[in-house]
């Protein structure tokens, strides 16, 4: 890396920087995943019904950007785990634990939406099969992380072990992708991500990937607003702290 | 229940925990954004913010 490039790199770790440049860039996310999801979810509501399934095919436009979603947001909190044990970038702690709540709700939507979708095509709400459980594994993950970060007054004493738990954690990650594959499951195998290419019609297919874009600058959107208030929260405790001592400190200096 | 009430339930779910989700990323924005500005009404300032200036 040239020192332009390590220079640039620096100035976004620094948190003050970086609430800056999240600032500029937040409302064209906003806007861009808001524009994304309505193009999407309208080609989703226009794309022909499945011939099997009929019109619940149309929770697959939400249900499969969730599932994604869910591994996604882990993968990338595993990155930030990385992060904090191997450079301690300042803000790898924090974007491990902001994006934990967010990552908890999309899995919750993507086992929501599954079990509601599960009813009317295979007649049961739950089956506990390879891949419905591993991903409830994944939910768990996220409440023990979200437990973690939230546990310790003190951040950076929470961020090892937060970190050491997501790292661990992220072997349930390739689990997950394979479960439909190393057992015999409910679940459908994958028909998107396929060394032969998917198996989806075109028709379907493009809505499901522009609402999968949507969905991701959404998150994307989530998480960088969720980071600025955590930087905000630390910088509360931080200054809370100064005041206290500085009030400790005014009584020893009066009655010198 | 007929397959549209499905579809229903899944998008109004999905709906009502993005808007909660969002909803509680701006609390929590704005009661930090707040107690920030308290701390420094009463003219608090971080290490960093005093070496500055």
């Amino acid at each position: 890396m040239n020192e332009k490039a390590v220079r640039r790199w620096t100035d976004i770790a620094n948190p003050t920087r970086f609430l800056e440049l999240a600032g500029s860039l937040l409302p064209w996310i906003w806007g861009a995943a808001l524009l994304t999801l309505g193009a999407g979810l309208f080609m989703a509501f226009a794309a022909p019904e499945d011939y099997q399934q009929g019109t619940t095919v149309r929770i697959m436009y939400i249900h499969v950007p969730f599932a994604w979603l869910a591994m996604l947001c882990y993968t990338m909190m595993a990155a930030s785990a990385l992060g904090t044990l191997v450079w301690r970038h300042p803000l790898a702690d924090v974007s491990l634990k902001s994006a934990a709540p967010i990552g908890a709700v999309f899995t919750a939507l993507a086992l929501a939406t599954g079990s509601i979708w599960g009813k009317p095509m295979w007649g049961t709400w739950w089956v506990w099969d390879a891949r419905l459980t591993s991903v409830f594994v994944l939910f768990l993950m996220y409440l023990g992380i979200i437990a973690l970060t939230r546990a310790l007054d003190e951040p950076s004493r929470s961020a090892r072990a937060a970190a050491i738990l997501t790292l661990v954690g992220f072997i349930n990650i390739p689990i997950i992708k394979f479960s439909v594959d190393w057992w015999n499951t409910l679940h459908q195998p994958a028909s998107v991500f396929r060394l032969d290419g998917p198996t989806i019609d075109p028709s379907m297919l493009w809505p499901l990937l522009i609402c999968a874009i949507g969905f991701t600058l959404l998150f994307l959107a989530l998480h960088l607003m969720a980071m600025r208030t955590e930087i905000w929260r630390r910088r509360v405790i931080a200054m809370r702290r100064l005041s206290a001592r500085a009030a400790e400190m005014k009584p020893v200096e009066a009655a010198r | 229940m007929t397959h549209i009430a499905y579809v229903a339930a899944a998008y109004a779910v999905s709906v009502l925990a993005i808007l909660g989700l969002i909803c509680w990323i701006l609390l929590d924005q704005s009661t930090q954004q707040r107690a920030l500005k308290e701390l420094e009404a009463r003219g608090v300032r971080r290490r960093s913010t005093r070496s500055s200036q």
